[in-house]
């Protein structure tokens, strides 16, 4: 027997989804700036007619799918040519510049064309990988720095020292391009704390490291850097998604020792001296 | 004996319909129908309790596909993906039914946030080293339209485990199948570990084992906001109550051998009241008589009452998922004064800096940085004998004087001077037997699924754990991860899949 309150029904009723209460979480944000009008209007249709709706969310997903497209792996390449010349291969192919270990810089012209003859290059390893502005995300990274190793006990690349032996020793992992000395990532707009801490395979090469303008990089990616014990520059400025960049800096120093870092100046962020607080309370917005 | 009655043979060949077949309130009587819909004519008649102008659209639906008991990580992570691996798109009603929507006492919300492969069992990295991979694709998942991506905060820290001389031999091996699964986890001497971590004191450390990747600490909170947008929009409904009981009917079979079985098939969920009809209750189990229920996943489970009602005691050995595990976390920062010694001036020792993983203790203590302000966040949970009582939740300070802080400080000098800021106790989902979650039908309700006992590793495997129950919901069987391991019947079977990696 129904509750009394409950609809009165004589046939089972089709439960209508989506009226405006129960999705009351979604609506988080106000969208903002001056699409406003033409973006409520999308909303509004999208929240009433489920083609709208569902047209969004396929635009949404394929332009997630195009970023992947973008860095699938070139298999046939790896095969065929090497890890260095697949690594090659694919960073050109995003719009970025390479440098064999004694050659000139490689770089792609305006119209993403660039020329094949690197691939003669068998045993040459890359030095320099210029990545500036690519679309390169955590499965791109896998070109560059992927760790294929076989089953079998395996010391931290990072550390130095002797070590019991347990078993008989292992082999020495297969990096895709082992000898990189400098890797530069600035303005990558998918670049974020998970590729870093894919970074570390690199670690006995590595010695110079550009993440300047990264949007999607913060202190806790910054923390898994102190595997690249052989790091000498590192320029981690501009980095909008770092909460307090004049510590984040302070404390990549004391973790890379070695290392000189780049970055915000470590005054950043702190209150102003003395001098400056009268004029401060008299201004309503804070220095 | 009953025991091989339910054998996995049998057990699958009957509750492998998945949901393909609607079979409705056939088992009901003809006349039970007959007397409903006269009493609804009845009420519309002029002295009836008809309202029809009444708004009732916030009540939960009458009739629900599935029903999830409990609203936590691995409720709403099931939901979601029951939502996405439905065929066609829109064929199921999922109801998640949750007692506290601000999640005041839900491990969820309280748990310290770590996820980590290194397990014994291999099923246990395979379930983390998926959610790690969820995570690092949240907003391809979880993405809404319209709404701001979201930022889980993960920390690519690792995890360092620490084993004395017992541990030593067990830990080894422990990686190679850790490394045979995929997981990015090396094994460290002690000189190493001194040259990579000035800060720590490798007295008494045979030997430890270092996630290099896919490891590290995330904000759940995050996680369960996003989630639950998520399968809000895609349809899934809501009610706020507490299931009180089930009411379901049962058929008799016979085994092969000729033993007598009851099989049980739930009709209705009661939660507070509110009735709604299902078909296939997912959560914790349904005992026949009325004592109150098992929420799923990470909620804990009523103190004192034993997560099955249906299997007698003899049968299934000792208890299964237990009530509850605490486990207390506390802040610790800057100096810490002993009590009647003065507070030494500009003594700050800086703690472990940037690099500090997250790091378990031989000893069963934890640490991880928290931020950047030389702050950390550690604990411990307690051994089974020191169990404090389920229904109190209050921090016990004596308990981090003498369990947590000794430990910690004798691994990490630097810890001597810290100072408690705040602390809280959550619970653990603690599953008595082997440590490992339930994950499956329930042998003897047809209609019945768990996710539940998980042990304090549950949040980190929910996103796994939720696509294996929507895989045997919907094609009664597991698909992609084979979780045959974690089923019910290895209770009564007795063996064991004991998971050593606990903290």
């Amino acid at each position: 027997m129904a509750a009394p309150r409950a609809p009165l029904h004589l046939v089972t009723p089709v439960w209508n989804r989506g009226t405006r209460g129960t999705r009351g979480l979604s609506r988080a944000v106000a969208p903002e700036g001056s699409q406003k009008k033409g973006r409520s209007l999308l909303q509004f249709l999208a929240d009433r007619f489920y083609d709208v709706q569902a047209l969004r969310e396929y635009l949404l997903r394929k332009q997630v799918l195009k970023v992947h497209q973008k860095n699938r792996p070139f298999t046939y390449i790896r095969e065929r040519f090497g890890p260095h010349a697949a690594g090659a291969y694919f960073i050109l192919k995003q719009g970025g510049a390479v440098k064999f270990q004694g050659k000139e810089w490689i770089r792609s012209d305006a119209r993403g064309h660039f020329s094949l003859d690197f691939l003669k290059f068998q045993a040459v390893p890359v030095e320099a990988v210029d990545a500036s502005g690519c679309a390169i995300n955590y499965q791109g990274l896998d070109s560059v720095c992927e760790w294929a190793e076989t089953a079998g006990l395996f010391i931290c690349p990072s550390v130095v020292g002797s070590r019991k032996d347990h078993s008989a020793s292992p082999p020495p992992p297969t990096v895709a391009l082992k000898e990189l000395q400098s890797l530069w990532l600035q303005r990558c707009p998918h670049v974020d704390d998970w590729c870093l801490g894919r970074l570390h395979p690199l670690a006995n090469s590595l010695q110079e490291l550009s993440l300047a303008g990264c949007p999607r990089i913060s202190e806790r990616g910054l923390a898994s850097l102190h595997h690249l014990q052989n790091l000498r520059r590192l320029d981690i400025s501009d980095l909008p998604a770092v909460s307090n960049p004049g510590l984040t800096r302070i404390l990549v120093e004391e973790m890379l020792p070695s290392c000189q870092v780049l970055g915000a100046d470590w005054a950043q962020g702190l209150p102003s001296g003395p001098e400056e607080q009268s004029r401060d309370t008299a201004s309503p917005l804070p220095a | 004996m009953l025991r091989r009655a339910l054998q996995p043979g049998l057990s699958r060949g009957v509750l492998g319909r998945g949901l393909g077949t609607h079979r409705g309130r056939s088992t009901l009587d003809q006349n039970g129908k007959v007397s409903e819909i006269k009493k609804k004519i009845q009420s519309v008649l002029p002295r009836g309790a008809w309202n029809p102008l009444r708004d009732t659209s916030y009540l939960p639906p009458e009739h629900s596909d599935v029903v999830i008991v409990g609203g936590g990580v691995i409720g709403l992570s099931v939901a979601y993906w029951l939502k996405r691996l439905e065929k066609p798109q829109g064929a199921i009603r999922v109801l998640v039914v949750e007692r506290d929507h601000t999640y005041s006492q839900a491990s969820t919300a309280l748990s310290v946030g770590g996820i980590r492969q290194q397990f014994s069992v291999p099923e246990n990295i395979q379930l983390s080293l998926f959610s790690v991979e969820f995570l690092r694709n949240i907003n391809e998942y979880l993405a809404v339209v319209d709404d701001p991506p979201l930022d889980i905060q993960f920390n690519p820290s690792g995890y360092l485990l620490l084993a004395s001389e017992k541990g030593a031999a067990v830990m080894e091996s422990n990686v190679k199948v850790q490394r045979q699964e995929g997981a990015k986890v090396c094994l460290m001497s002690p000189e190493q570990l001194r040259n990579k971590f000035p800060w720590i004191n490798t007295e008494g450390v045979a030997l430890a084992s270092y996630g290099m990747e896919h490891e590290g600490w995330f904000d759940p909170w995050c996680l369960l906001q996003g989630l639950r947008r998520k399968v809000q929009s895609m349809g899934v409904l809501f009610c706020h109550g507490e299931v009180t009981r089930f009411v379901s009917s049962s058929s008799h079979t016979e085994t092969t051998s000729g033993e007598e079985v009851t099989l049980r098939r739930i009709h209705e969920v009661h939660a507070q009241e509110e009735m709604y009809l299902s078909r296939c209750p997912v959560c914790g189990p349904g005992p026949p008589s009325p004592p109150p229920l098992v929420p799923a996943g990470e909620d804990g489970p009523q103190p004192g009452v034993p997560a099955c009602g249906m299997c007698p005691r003899d049968q299934c050995g000792r208890g299964l998922v237990w009530p509850d595990r605490r486990a207390g976390w506390c802040r610790e920062g800057a100096p810490w004064h002993p009590a009647g010694h003065p507070a030494p001036c500009g003594a700050e020792e800086k703690g472990p800096g940037l690099e500090t993983p997250f790091v378990i203790d031989a000893s069963g203590a934890y640490f991880r940085r928290e931020g950047l302000g030389n702050n950390y966040l550690g604990g411990c949970s307690p051994t089974e004998e020191e169990e404090p009582d389920p229904g109190n939740l209050e921090v016990d300070h004596d308990f981090f004087q003498d369990k947590v802080w000794p430990p910690l400080a004798q691994r990490v000098p630097a810890f001597e001077t810290l100072k408690v800021r705040s602390a809280w106790a959550g619970y653990y989902d603690y599953n008595t037997f082997d440590q490992n979650g339930v994950v499956g039908p329930h042998p003897l309700v047809v209609n019945m699924y768990f996710a539940t006992g998980f042990s304090g590793h549950g949040l980190q495997q929910a996103p796994a754990v939720g696509r294996a129950v929507a895989e045997m919901v919907l094609d009664g069987h597991f698909r992609t991860i084979n979780l045959s391991p974690f089923l019910f019947n290895r209770f009564y079977l007795g063996e064991k899949v004991q998971e050593h990696n606990i903290i």
